[in-house]
């Protein structure tokens, strides 16, 4: 039963599983839905979607699941609300053609006729939908209304409010379809975590408790050390607009995956090629530099640099002083580079564009040899080199 | 079937009464997520109330570990009572401290446990408990004894999205994402909380508090609970409705605004915003 739902879900990218499709059936037998339309949407939700950002996805299938999922035909039709009718003619019609009605034999007759274009239209949109866009022989046809307008009457039935309960699509900000899971960079990312001891003494140090405990003649003497902690020095600096506005999202990825698994984390944007001066604030970028000296001299040797940046540029911007886009720079973006990786013991490249186009990028190829080859890929593959490589 | 429903404190939207007694029925956790402060926490609290359990909190921090809510052996205090000549040394089992989850498959009545903030704890922590979770048992290597629940509890998870939660543990749970609530859920809440709160002093906050979260580029945006403390504080030095009432376009920084501003920089976005409108 339902078994389409299931199978779309899964046709739409939905990581659902038999386990929680059984789990749904087993909430299904013991009665939490019961009768209710809305309730099973509940349910079903709350049992195959573990995600926010899937949720608008689900309502999408659910409400093309149950698209047939609707009262009985003719049932509705029947029992039209006047004023309602009203209000339609009198949302499709214009004053001019509300006169025209008045000369076609009185707005009773018309509303009659509307009626039956209604019912008509009930039956047909069933069909086959013919009735939208044939335009020119009817009053109304003219104006091609809203389809589900004409579900009228269907307020009354508990069926149509569930219906616009998954039609609201409430989630929809919710999903972002990404290519690389968080999860998967973070746990490359955990290579990087060097562990250091710091902080309060909480763990029990047991060959110092043994020695000191033999010193002691016996008697027990606890000896303790702090616990772990994290504290690799991490300094980001990300390349941002132009070529880079494809991966700025993906870089914003990283970027957020490696927020809080650093306690020292510096950022740092620049544009296309690092030159003497960097920035903090993209918005802010021309009147809030900092002199990349300055990174120089804050952040010690001891920090791990990592690059983000497509290195898509002219090779001029790499190797001419005077080569950047954006302003004169004194020095060649080879000096800056040099200098930053001389500064600093460990630093890696990640470039988002894929591998294998890198070798018909002139400039891409002149800063991996900058790097000394530690360019990588910006997948999980790739970090899990980068940080082999970071932490050696 | 005992109901979780709506009290007279707590407004529950119907999704998340389903999701609620779903996770009952089934006996199968129940992962809540959504903003700080959109009342996850508190929605343990209310179905331990609705239905008459008690309820046993774990809160979880960063050093967490998950062997920590079964059991831990206590080596260290063994060594001790050892070298002391103490009897209880000969029974391994003294040494053993019961968790919180080991006390809830232990209770002779079914429990509500409530695992607070689980994405705070090492992002292998739910791994961990997969087979607890699961068959609400787990093994104890120092008696060889296995601990299995006498009573299912209902086991409530909260969240605040720091880290992903991995597949295989999402898979055991039911999952519900507490939404925001729109202006009339709000009103009723505030109702709910404060029901002697005069008409247009909510009216006039709900209107300051909706601003305040349009406001682009805040950090932390205001959240119900926000709201409420804010409420308090209005009711509590008694100012005049004037002082909050503002016009459609313009900002004003509203009075005590320290309990819905929680972050320097949003008060300060905020006060440069309000500038602005004034000057404009």
């Amino acid at each position: 039963m339902f078994a389409h739902l299931i199978q779309g879900l899964r046709t739409a990218g939905l990581p659902t599983s038999i386990t929680e499709w059984l789990t749904l059936m087993a909430g299904m037998r013991a009665g939490i839905a019961e009768y209710s339309v809305e309730d099973f949407y509940y349910l079903s939700r709350a049992t195959l979607v573990k995600d926010e950002r899937h949720l608008d996805k689900f309502d999408r299938v659910f409400a093309q699941c149950f698209k047939g999922l609707e009262p009985p035909e003719g049932v509705a039709v029947q029992d039209l609300p006047e004023e309602w009718l009203l209000k339609l003619a009198e949302k499709l019609l214009t004053p001019e053609q509300m006169k025209e009605i008045q000369a076609l034999g009185g707005f009773e007759a018309i509303m009659k006729r509307l009626k039956e274009l209604l019912a008509e239209q009930k039956e047909r949109h069933q069909g086959g939908s013919k009735w939208i866009g044939t335009a020119g022989t009817s009053p109304f046809g003219a104006y091609g209304y809203n389809p589900e307008g004409v579900r009228i009457g269907q307020d009354k039935s508990r069926n149509r409010s569930a219906v616009k309960v998954w039609d609201k699509r409430d989630f929809k900000d919710l999903d972002d379809t990404v290519e690389l899971g968080t999860r998967g960079m973070k746990l490359a990312l955990r290579r990087l975590r060097r562990f250091a001891r710091q902080g309060a003494a909480t763990e029990l140090d047991l060959p110092d408790t043994i020695k000191s405990t033999a010193n002691n003649a016996g008697m027990l003497d606890l000896k303790m050390v702090p616990e772990r902690h994290n504290t690799v020095k991490v300094l980001l600096f990300l390349d941002i607009g132009g070529s880079m506005d494809d991966y700025v999202k993906l870089t914003e990825e990283l970027f957020s995956a490696a927020r809080t698994e650093f306690k020292h984390l510096e950022y740092y944007y620049f544009h296309n090629c690092p030159y003497e001066r960097v920035w903090k604030n993209n918005r802010r970028r021309h009147e809030e530099v900092i002199p990349t000296w300055q990174v120089l001299r804050t952040y010690g040797p001891d920090y791990k640099l990592i690059f983000v940046g497509d290195g898509s540029m002219s090779p001029y911007e790499v190797t001419m002083p005077g080569g950047s886009v954006e302003h004169w720079n004194e020095e060649a973006g080879t000096v800056w580079m040099e200098r930053l990786t001389g500064h600093y013991r460990r630093s890696a490249w990640l470039n988002p564009t894929p591998k294998p186009g890198w070798g018909h990028v002139r400039s891409i190829t002149m800063l991996n040899d900058l790097m000394e080859g530690r360019m990588f890929p910006l997948t999980v593959n790739g970090i899990d080199e980068m940080t082999k490589e970071l932490s050696r | 079937m005992a109901g979780f429903k709506s009290t007279e404190r707590y407004i529950a939207s119907r999704d998340l009464e389903v999701a609620v007694n779903a996770s009952v029925t089934l006996q199968r956790p129940l992962l809540v997520k959504g903003e700080p402060g959109t009342g996850k926490t508190v929605l343990a609290h209310e179905v331990a109330g609705a239905l008459d359990y008690p309820l046993i909190e774990w809160h979880i921090k960063s050093t967490t570990k998950a062997q920590q809510g079964l059991y831990e052996y206590d080596a260290v205090s063994r060594l001790r009572d050892g070298q002391l000549g103490d009897e209880r040394v000969h029974d391994i089992g003294n040494y053993i401290v019961r968790g919180k989850l080991w006390e809830a498959f232990e209770a002779d009545h079914p429990v509500v446990v409530l695992i607070d903030e689980v994405d705070k704890a090492d992002i292998e922590f739910p791994n961990d408990l997969l087979l607890e979770l699961d068959r609400m048992q787990f093994f104890v290597y120092e008696t060889r004894k296995t601990i299995s629940a006498k009573h299912r509890p209902v086991v409530i998870i909260t969240s605040n999205n720091e880290k992903e939660l991995p597949d295989a543990f999402l898979r055991r749970c039911f999952f519900h994402y507490i939404r925001f609530p729109d202006r009339e859920t709000m009103e009723r809440i505030v109702q709910a909380h404060y029901p002697d709160i005069k008409k247009d002093l909510a009216r006039e906050a709900m209107n300051v508090f909706f601003q305040i979260r349009e406001v682009p580029g805040l950090k932390k945006k205001p959240a119900t609970s926000e709201l409420l403390d804010w409420l308090k504080l209005l009711m509590v030095e008694d100012l005049p409705v004037e002082a909050l009432r503002t016009n459609e376009k313009q900002l004003v920084i509203p009075p005590l605004y320290g309990a819905l501003l929680k972050n320097e920089q949003d008060v300060h976005l905020f006060e440069r915003l309000a500038f602005l409108a004034r000057r404009g």
